[in-house]
């Protein structure tokens, strides 16, 4: 029988604008995308992944056509009309699936190219989805393996020792507003990590001051305690505007907390001093109508990707190393998979068995050219029905479809009985 | 003499002009130090050449259109390289040498006759009045420029296209700054060059204010600029804003300084 088909589907910013990936984004969590995907018989094992950059889910099924109609209703319809969906999304089967996740964990699918949060975020969705019992066999070894890629390239290839984040891209561009950077005071609204890792960049820059502003006051204060800051109330937001000069936002809102008139009303007390605005919230926390303002310039995380954009190249010669190890570690996996089938497995247990067998047969009867054809064919016929008679359970209870335990849970218990996996590599390379 | 200096000068400027033209393509450094150099030496044999035309002629050689041409390109060049001693604007000597080459090909191509001066105009105020003037419009010519470079590199940050102009130009801070520093010099300066042209024209003519095209279109230019520095000052406009009037205003200073002679015509019509 065929085992089920590894399935991706997903948006990231390659793909997507900011405008439609902001309405996917899971704000909510994790917990209850992945309930309704309980729902969905159609789905063996599947996990999501959600980030400022990308909206994935990975399932396996058996009918890719009607579990992709399903997920995408399920998950997205609500958000955004089918065909625009459907222009955007992309999907991934089996290998090409593997292959798009391990880009993901490497980090090299990243809108920074070597960026080290992704594995972070990948790892809680992984979590999120093991605490729901929502992976199984072939999603867990999948992640794990996609956990291990992706250290090993950050061990092997300088992508990440050169990764040149969002945060940095943002440092520029503020140089390239304010020049010197000396003096300025930045506010970060939100206290979430990419902001924190922003601030921290500015301060190396020789920023004055830190403001934070958080919805918990408390959180604010112990993130203002880091930078020798101040912490102030997200409602205190606008007041503050006047004496800050950039400001990073990346609240969790899934409105707008700033609009075009607000910034317009605090410019004029700014003596049209310049602001920097940068919004790297998913959705989207300020109005893209501030951009339009004299002297306020408003970046999103798109915007910022453009200016990633201008210095890659030279990590491009590093991606390149990344990618070999990418499409070894994808060969790897779909020979494990491969093996997934029954069929390779009856075929290496038979083998297995038999070689067994016949080598303490050979070993008992000295050497075997002393006999003569009948008595030789005698043998091979024990040989035969001994593997046969061995074999009869462990086989029937792989072949067998009614069992309440999953085929490929099957296959691999009796792979580990046999320990079919670790002799298989000091046999055949096959 | 003067004139051999004069065409020195003008091929050394359109040397400076090629060395930076190099460095604002290819971004290397040393292009750029080559490119001030060479600045620095055709701005210094230009000096000679107005020297050596001042003893040639007998007076200040600020009287016709070439040697006017030429006395503003020097002054440009002059607060060009005053602006620089005090800060670094990127990229600034590119456009500065450019349009000083532009400048010193237009006198080139201009009669270089020297004129005999008119008995009223024989003043010490002509090398007073003529000067600060020109260099006023050096200041408000540098203002231009760098209002010039603001709006090319405003657009790119503004609109996120990153193009030519944003790895090469500087900061939108050091061209406000510029543009600040260009205002509050060359303003004061050119208030001080209408002051004594008015008591330069009361000595010649009898009166000090005779509102002929040139002096009506030189309040016009005064009333720009004093719009600009009230709104920069008092109300805090600055960035675009300034910059783009800024530069309405420079093209009010070049029409009076040459629009005005050749299609209206007044007292000030030295060129004739």
């Amino acid at each position: 029988m065929p085992r089920d088909t590894i399935v991706l589907l997903g948006v990231n910013h390659k793909t997507t604008p900011l405008a439609i990936r902001e309405k996917l984004a899971l704000t909510a969590g994790y917990e209850e995308p992945l309930r309704a995907l309980g729902q969905l018989e159609e789905l063996r094992e599947y996990y999501l992944l959600s980030t400022c950059n990308r909206v994935e889910v990975l399932f396996t099924c058996r009918n890719v056509e009607r579990s992709r109609a399903r997920v995408l209703e399920l998950l997205f319809a609500n958000a955004v009309p089918k065909e625009e969906l459907d222009r955007h999304i992309y999907q991934y089967l089996n290998d090409e699936a593997v292959e798009h996740l391990f880009l993901v964990a490497a980090s090299l699918d990243s809108m920074i190219i070597g960026e080290a949060q992704i594995l972070g975020q990948l790892k809680e969705a992984y979590r999120q989805a093991a605490k729901f019992e929502c992976s199984g066999f072939v999603l867990n070894k999948l992640l794990h393996k996609s956990f291990s890629v992706a250290k090993r390239v950050r061990t092997e290839t300088r992508i990440g020792a050169s990764a040149v984040s969002i945060s940095y891209a943002a440092v520029e561009m503020a140089r390239k507003i304010f020049g010197d950077l000396a003096g300025k005071r930045v506010m970060l609204v939100g206290a979430g990590e990419m902001a924190e890792l922003a601030a921290e960049h500015l301060v190396g820059q020789g920023v004055a001051e830190v403001i934070v502003a958080n919805r918990t006051l408390q959180r604010a204060v112990n993130l203002a305690r880091c930078f020798n800051g101040r912490a102030v109330a997200l409602e205190e937001l606008l007041n503050q505007l006047e004496y800050v000069d950039i400001i990073i936002s990346s609240t969790g809102a899934t409105d707008l907390i700033l609009h075009k008139e607000d910034v317009r009303s605090v410019m004029r007390e700014r003596r049209n001093r310049p602001l920097f605005f940068i919004d790297i919230a998913v959705p989207r926390d300020l109005d893209p109508a501030i951009n339009d303002l004299d002297n306020v310039y408003l970046y999103d995380i798109d915007d910022l990707h453009n200016v990633v954009e201008m210095n890659k190249s030279e990590r491009d010669k590093e991606a390149v190393k990344a990618q070999r190890i990418i499409a070894e570690e994808k060969l790897k996996f779909s020979k494990w998979l491969s093996n997934m089938e029954s069929t390779p497995t009856i075929i290496q247990l038979r083998a297995m068995v038999e070689n067994l067998v016949r080598a303490e047969v050979e070993k008992s009867m000295g050497r075997l050219d002393g006999l003569n054809a009948l008595e030789q064919q005698g043998l091979e016929k024990m040989v035969a029905a001994i593997t046969g008679k061995m074999l009869y359970h462990p086989l029937h209870y792989l072949k067998d479809d009614n069992h309440c335990i999953s085929q490929q849970d099957r296959i691999n218990i009796v792979r580990t009985l046999f320990q079919l996996d670790t002799r298989n590599d000091d046999q055949d390379g096959s | 003499m003067s004139f051999l200096l004069f065409q020195a000068s003008v091929v050394i400027y359109l040397l400076s002009v090629a060395a930076y033209l190099v460095f604002f393509l290819t971004k290397k450094a040393a292009m750029r130090r080559v490119g001030r150099a060479i600045f620095l030496a055709a701005f210094l044999v230009h000096a000679v050449n107005i020297v050596a035309r001042y003893i040639e002629a007998g007076h200040t050689p600020i009287t016709s259109h070439h040697e006017t041409i030429s006395f503003f390109a020097w002054s440009l060049g002059c607060c060009y390289l005053s602006f620089r001693w005090r800060y670094t604007v990127k990229n600034l000597g590119t456009f500065v040498s450019i349009l000083v080459g532009a400048l010193m090909l237009v006198a080139a191509f201009s009669s270089r006759e020297m004129l005999p001066l008119a008995p009223a105009l024989q003043s010490w105020w002509l090398p007073v009045h003529a000067s600060i003037t020109l260099i006023a419009d050096g200041f408000l010519a540098l203002a231009c420029i760098g209002g010039i470079m603001y709006l090319l590199q405003e657009r790119e940050i503004k609109t996120k296209r990153f193009g030519l102009f944003y790895s090469r130009l500087p900061s939108l801070e050091a061209l406000d700054k510029l543009n600040h520093h260009c205002l509050s010099v060359g303003f004061p300066l050119l208030t001080l060059g209408l002051i004594t042209g008015s008591i330069w024209a009361k000595q010649a003519w009898g009166a000090y204010w005779h509102w002929d095209p040139k002096e009506t279109w030189s309040l016009v230019t005064w009333f720009l600029y004093a719009a600009a520095v009230h709104q920069r000052f008092t109300v805090g406009w600055r960035g675009r804003r300034v910059a783009i009037l800024s530069i309405i205003a420079f093209l009010s200073v070049l029409f009076t300084l040459w629009g005005v002679s050749f299609l209206l015509k007044g007292v000030h019509t030295y060129a004739s």
